[in-house]
């Protein structure tokens, strides 16, 4: 069992704490880079930035397996000037109310900077509960600040972690680039892993479409992080639809917003980790989807499955997972890639 | 035919899970093809003649259906629709799951046409003893039934297109033309399996069977088609605008053989020639439509001599002499 210790915690802090807005992720591929050029055969970057790296197999025809996580993560770009204060555009989904009163970091500089909360004394209780538009709202930064328009922010919210858990802004998906690089590290030799370190995931699954026809895989499997809506219902009510739960191991998708994933994957998936006593919990089927989407409609079509590590308060200021639901994903992955033949995916 | 369209419709193949109906074309057209394959997403490809215009039909083998999301602490399964399903077809319908379990659809009161308080009840009492879990995949239930010349089934979306691109094949002894009869997957989450099938066949003309919508019935939506009219030749749908070229070379190859048919303009819904028009460099493409009364209802009603004749026309023009294709 591959184990999450102080140096994948301070790896993924790292990755955590780095700003990588959709279509400006230099900061983590520069960490993704450093990280797989020393146990990877080919590493290369793309035209849109995708970090692509190849560990060859010592089998002859093996499996060439694809393994995606996105590198960016969601955030604002600055698009006008008024003095210290910028207006801004959302890239990605996060909804404004959660802009409110928030520090943020902006730039290759990390440089601080506010969004403000209208003062209770003027503010009336309509303000805090309508969604606001982004052209309504400034982030406000100390006057001569370097910062310029086309800069990215993100909240300011260090890695932190508390007992099990793990809470940092970008943990959708760092946790899914952290994963891939200790595959990397501890690589099966029975496949050709195909790394795809991919860009622009939050504004429409665009590095991985491209990353895919690169690599041509046999198959494809999509490592991210999927909310977790888990704590109790009000009025008593049981709670049916929390997407996923924190604690019950790695999250396998069936159906995600149209692409139903490859049925004998899922099997083979739900086989490994019951005979190696991995928990694992299937996330519910309905919308929100990952990349998986993209890859499984690439060139002939590619057989794909999705697995996310669960964690709470999606795109948020601050998200919230457990250290045993990365370790269980990342051990599921590394025992299913050991274990794949060509005959799961022969129809 | 009837008979074969009655395992057809009745067989299970929710979008994703379609291995039962191909086992069921691939037996049937197995004496009737140059070559068979499935490809990465399971769509089955079959190929008749070599050479000439390389053309592709498409007909999907999915259907809509539901999968389960929870099973709640009494065991009742919470479910999504698979594809277009509406709410207001739900209630007292029953699905089959792919392990053969058979659920009833109930609702909270006062909550009728919301899905999200709906639920399946299959005999169970408590979610220990629910023999359904979350991610299993489940059809409507309902059985094929023959009224004379209209024919009634739970999935004749696109059932009746899958019996078309068979019979057609029947018919065609020889042809100048390539043809890939393609029995597509996932259309109905999103035209999938057409998107790569025609990224892999790389046709010269696309032609897709689906159903359209039959608008006869007492205050139906406006719109030119009803059943026993004929097939329908796309114009246009929400999806896509069919290639005038191809257009008219259905509309001239119906009239000299005699064959009635409509112009179908479509308002809402498409089919797979979206996505083969889209495939490589580009794709013409068409659509034959068998009209449809009660589409995305457990009852989807067609008429005898429109699907006749609209095996006629697709086997007519899949025998289109090169020198006929005018400027295609």
């Amino acid at each position: 069992m591959l184990t999450i210790g102080s140096p994948q915690l301070k790896l993924l802090e790292k990755l955590c704490n780095a700003i990588g807005v959709s279509g400006d992720e230099g900061e983590v591929r520069k960490i993704v880079l450093e990280e797989t050029k020393p146990f990877a055969d080919e590493v290369k970057v793309d035209a849109l930035g995708n970090v692509l790296a190849v560990k060859k197999s010592r089998a002859k025809k093996a499996l060439r397996v694809m393994l995606d996580a996105h590198m960016d993560e969601v955030g604002l770009m600055l698009v006008s000037a008024e003095g210290e204060s910028f207006g801004f555009e959302i890239v990605g989904g996060i909804d404004t109310r959660h802009l409110f009163g928030k520090q943020m970091m902006v730039g290759a500089s990390h440089a601080p900077a506010v969004i403000g909360a209208p003062p209770p004394h003027k503010a009336s209780d309509g303000d805090y509960l309508r969604k606001p538009s982004a052209s309504s709202m400034r982030i406000d930064m100390a006057p001569g600040s370097s910062a310029k328009l086309g800069d990215r922010a993100t909240f300011a919210a260090n890695f932190k972690r508390v007992g099990p858990s793990i809470m940092s802004k970008a943990i959708d998906n760092r946790i899914g680039v952290a994963t891939l690089i200790e595959l990397l590290k501890h690589a099966p030799t029975n496949v050709e892993l195909c790394l795809s370190f991919s860009v622009q995931e939050e504004i429409g699954l665009r590095g991985a479409r491209v990353a895919s026809n690169y690599f041509k895989p046999d198959l494809a499997i999509v490592v991210d992080s999927t909310p977790a809506r888990d704590l109790p219902d009000h009025e008593d009510r049981e709670n049916t639809s929390y997407n996923t739960k924190l604690g019950l191991g790695p999250a396998i998708y069936v159906y995600e917003s149209r692409a139903m994933h490859n049925p004998a994957l899922i099997g083979f998936l739900e086989n490994v980790a019951q005979r190696e006593k991995i928990p694992y919990q299937i996330r519910q089927p309905g919308g929100g989807g990952t990349n998986a989407n993209i890859i499984q409609m690439s060139r002939e079509g590619i057989p794909t499955v999705s697995i996310s590590v669960p964690h709470r308060y999606t795109h948020s200021p601050i998200s919230v997972a457990r250290i045993d639901d990365w370790k269980n994903t990342l051990n599921l992955i590394h025992v299913a890639l050991k274990k794949i033949t060509r005959d799961v995916i022969k129809k | 035919m009837k008979k074969l369209l009655k395992t057809l419709t009745e067989t299970f193949s929710p979008s994703g899970y379609e291995d039962a109906i191909r086992e069921v074309i691939r037996k049937e057209i197995k004496p009737l093809a140059d070559e068979i394959r499935v490809d990465a997403l399971g769509n089955l490809i079959v190929r008749k003649g070599k050479g000439g215009k390389r053309i592709m039909v498409a007909a999907h083998m999915d259907e809509i259906g539901i999968i389960a999301s929870h099973v709640d602490d009494n065991g009742f399964v919470r479910f999504e629709g698979v594809g277009g399903v509406m709410s207001r077809h739900l209630i007292g319908g029953r699905v089959r799951f792919i392990n053969g379990t058979v659920g009833v659809i109930g609702s909270q009161r006062g909550k009728e046409n919301s899905m999200e308080d709906m639920f399946i009840d299959v005999g169970a009492t408590s979610k220990k003893d629910c023999p359904v879990k979350a991610g299993d995949i489940a059809a409507f239930e309902r059985p094929f039934t023959d009224m004379g010349s209209r024919w009634v089934a739970k999935s004749m979306d696109d059932r009746i297109g899958v019996l078309v691109a068979i019979e057609a094949l029947r018919a065609l002894k020889s042809t100048p033309n390539e043809v890939y009869f393609v029995f597509t997957t996932q259309e109905e989450i999103g035209t999938r399996g057409a998107t790569t099938s025609a990224f892999e066949i790389n046709p010269d003309i696309g032609i897709a069977i689906d159903v359209t919508i039959s608008a006869d019935t007492p205050q139906a939506m406006k719109m030119d088609v009803g059943l026993g009219k004929g097939p329908a030749i796309k114009i246009k749908d929400s999806g896509m605008i069919s290639d005038p070229r191809v257009v008219q070379w259905m509309e001239k190859t119906a009239e000299k053989a005699k064959i009635p048919y409509q112009r179908e303009v479509l308002g809402g819904g498409t089919t797979d020639a979206r996505s083969i028009q889209m495939a490589r460099a580009g794709v013409p493409v068409g659509c034959i439509s068998i009209p449809c009364r009660y589409v995305h209802s457990p009852s989807e009603m067609v008429d005898e001599n429109d699907v006749k004749n609209s095996v006629k026309l697709l086997t007519l023009l899949l025998k289109t002499e090169s020198k006929n294709f005018g400027s295609l």
